[in-house]
């Protein structure tokens, strides 16, 4: 059994279904992140495991105990806030120290566990300051530190990066997924933010209202998305309607271009309407080539982005963009030039 | 500046001299009578007698201590009923508001013959058979006269901060629901229990009808007493009861400025 089991759980508010069956088996020391837009399931989900919420079927299980029905604050996880959720009448230290008080620690294994965690978050100097005399960033730090000063089973993050500016969330997400590996603790992340999720997970949960879309590792899920949700979700993808020619040869037409895929097309059958989809940074100016389309088709637009170009195409009534590296001495089409893309088989993924 | 901004000035001016003679000159009137106790020359005689007075002394002790009960019992009763309509019912807020509300519109007489038919020593609670019991009624028609500006207090207090997220970040870290209302709600909050605990205090001080109705030794009923069978002494006892009002709400301001919440200008 998994360190932390979720079997089958929903949860019901009145005759909304918030979350359907949902299961997942997390390792010790995962760091799990689920992903969707407003109003998946993703928090509710969270919310379930913090003991918030109760499920209203299924279960929990954390290290081997189910937990389902066992009230918060006897659950031993940590759980860091979008809107911090600092103690305002107490210090950096007092804030830290609260979970240990609670528990009735002795005031110098209590003083002695503030101090290194103090120093884990790099604030020893700011132990006697109060909440609002720090910055957002300084705050979400503490508010990591005491989630994890009681060592908790499990570290839950609702959303703790969406409130912080752009460089400072970049550097705390360094900050938390380096903590995370050097203690080693079981995390569930909770984002809107998809760059997010791929940057800090060992896994990613896909949702959308209230059902689980895909499961897999950041790659996995960026370069194979199996739905059309999850592949306009995560990143820019171009989408294609197609109709299927041949499965066995993996062919496929695109308005009078015919296509091949290497993905498998068990599922379908020849006549049959599908949607294709492609990245555009897989999609290359350099002609044709073995185990290549391509396709001619007319710039409409060049954009400059700082370190990529996106060159935004169309194919018939079909739009293609694609993205090359930023190389000064490239030459880059004009607008209204036609241009041969390419893209390798494997790149042309075919959406359920 | 241009003219029109002028007389807007000036006018703003005019309206606030109008208002504070209004309110200002029957004081001062009251003030300046109290000290005409002694034919020919100012004097703080009237104040001496008053202070002097063994009566004085019980009645002004006796509020003290029942405003001080009455804002235990107030604090105890209202912050964890706010709390939970904040946390857990805020569908109700507007309901349990209104009836916050009721003894605003309803008369303390009605309220206290209420009490007397309901706790008569005849009853099944007998509240007026002893003295302590009957002390004890006063204390809870205070509570309830005092609910309307005691809960909009804390009800304010609690607006400030995010009471829901704070007891959540409470209870993942293991405390229970009575650690979260003494360690995190009640020291977030202290100022705005702090402006009803001053309210509810000046309400009680000089309240009246309760005290009188129920037959029990207050400042109010003193007050009155004193009003009808003296001369200067009344004028004293307003001017004092009007301090003691101004040191509440003076105090309040005071207090109300958190210590751990960023200052707002």
């Amino acid at each position: 059994m998994a360190f932390l089991e979720i079997s089958n759980i929903q949860k019901r508010f009145g005759e909304q279904t918030a979350v359907h069956d949902f299961s997942i088996s997390i390792e010790q020391g995962e760091f799990i992140t689920f992903l969707g837009p407003s109003g998946c399931g993703k928090t509710t989900i969270l919310r379930m495991l913090a003991g918030f919420e109760a499920p209203s079927v299924g279960s929990i299980v954390f290290d081997g105990k189910d937990v389902t029905h066992v009230p918060t604050n006897k659950r031993n996880v940590g759980m860091v806030f979008q809107s911090y959720a600092l103690f305002p009448n107490m210090t950096v230290a007092e804030n830290i120290g609260f979970g240990l008080k609670v528990a009735n620690a002795s005031k110098d294994a209590i003083d002695a566990r503030v101090k290194e965690m103090l120093k884990l978050i790099k604030l020893d100097a700011l132990a006697e300051r109060y909440p609002w005399q720090m910055s957002g960033g300084q705050q979400q730090r503490v508010a990591l530190a005491r989630a994890l000063a009681n060592k908790p089973k499990v570290l839950l993050l609702d959303e703790p990066l969406s409130a912080l500016d752009a460089k400072i969330r970049i550097s705390l997400r360094e900050e938390i997924r380096e903590l995370q590996r050097e203690l080693n603790i079981t995390t569930v992340f909770v984002t809107h933010d998809q760059e997010e999720a791929l940057s800090i997970s060992d896994r990613i949960v896909v949702l959308n209202e209230g059902r689980v879309e895909q499961t897999g590792t950041p790659s996995s899920i960026y370069n194979f998305p199996r739905t059309r949700f999850v592949a306009s979700f995560i990143g820019t993808l171009n989408q294609l309607a197609g109709e299927v020619v041949d499965t066995a040869l993996g062919e496929i037409r695109v308005g009078k271009q015919l296509m091949i895929t290497s993905n498998p097309l068990d599922d379908l059958r020849a006549g049959q309407k599908c949607t294709l989809a492609i990245r555009p940074e897989a999609i290359t100016l350099d002609g044709a080539g073995t185990g290549k389309n391509t396709v001619q088709t007319v710039v409409d637009d060049v954009s400059f982005l700082g370190s990529i170009v996106r060159i935004r195409t169309h194919l018939g009534s079909e739009v293609l963009s694609m993205d090359v590296f930023n190389d000064p001495n490239q030459k880059l089409p004009a607008r209204g030039d036609t241009v041969a893309l390419s893209f390798a088989f494997e790149n042309l993924l075919v959406l359920a | 500046m241009n003219a029109s901004t002028k007389e807007s000035r000036l006018g703003a001016w005019i309206a606030m001299a109008v208002g504070a003679t209004y309110f200002l000159l029957p004081l001062i009137a009251t003030f300046e009578f109290s000290l005409r106790m002694k034919r020919g020359e100012y004097s703080f005689e009237a104040y001496e007698v008053v202070f002097g007075d063994p009566q004085f002394q019980a009645t002004f002790g006796y509020s003290i201590v029942m405003a001080i009960a009455t804002i235990l019992v107030g604090v105890l009763l209202v912050v964890p009923t706010a709390y939970w309509v904040h946390l857990r019912m805020p569908k109700l807020r507007p309901l349990v508001e209104f009836i916050t509300l009721l003894p605003l519109v309803i008369p303390a007489i009605v309220i206290v013959f209420g009490y007397l038919r309901m706790y008569n020593s005849s009853s099944i609670i007998p509240l007026t058979g002893s003295e302590h019991a009957t002390d004890f009624l006063l204390i809870c028609s205070y509570v309830t006269l005092s609910l309307p500006y005691m809960y909009r207090s804390v009800d304010t207090g609690l607006r400030t901060i995010d009471v829901r997220t704070l007891t959540e970040a409470a209870e993942v870290l293991g405390a229970n629901r009575a650690t979260i209302l003494l360690k995190v709600i009640f020291p977030n909050i202290t100022s705005a229990i702090l402006s009803g605990a001053f309210l509810t205090f000046a309400v009680v001080i000089g309240e009246f009808t309760m005290a009188s109705l129920l037959d029990r030794p207050a400042f109010g009923p003193y007050l009155q007493l004193i009003g009808a069978n003296r001369a200067y002494e009344p004028s004293a006892l307003a001017v004092i009861a009007f301090i003691v009002t101004w040191a509440s709400m003076g105090l309040i301001n005071v207090f109300g400025r958190n210590r751990h919440t960023k200052p707002t200008r």
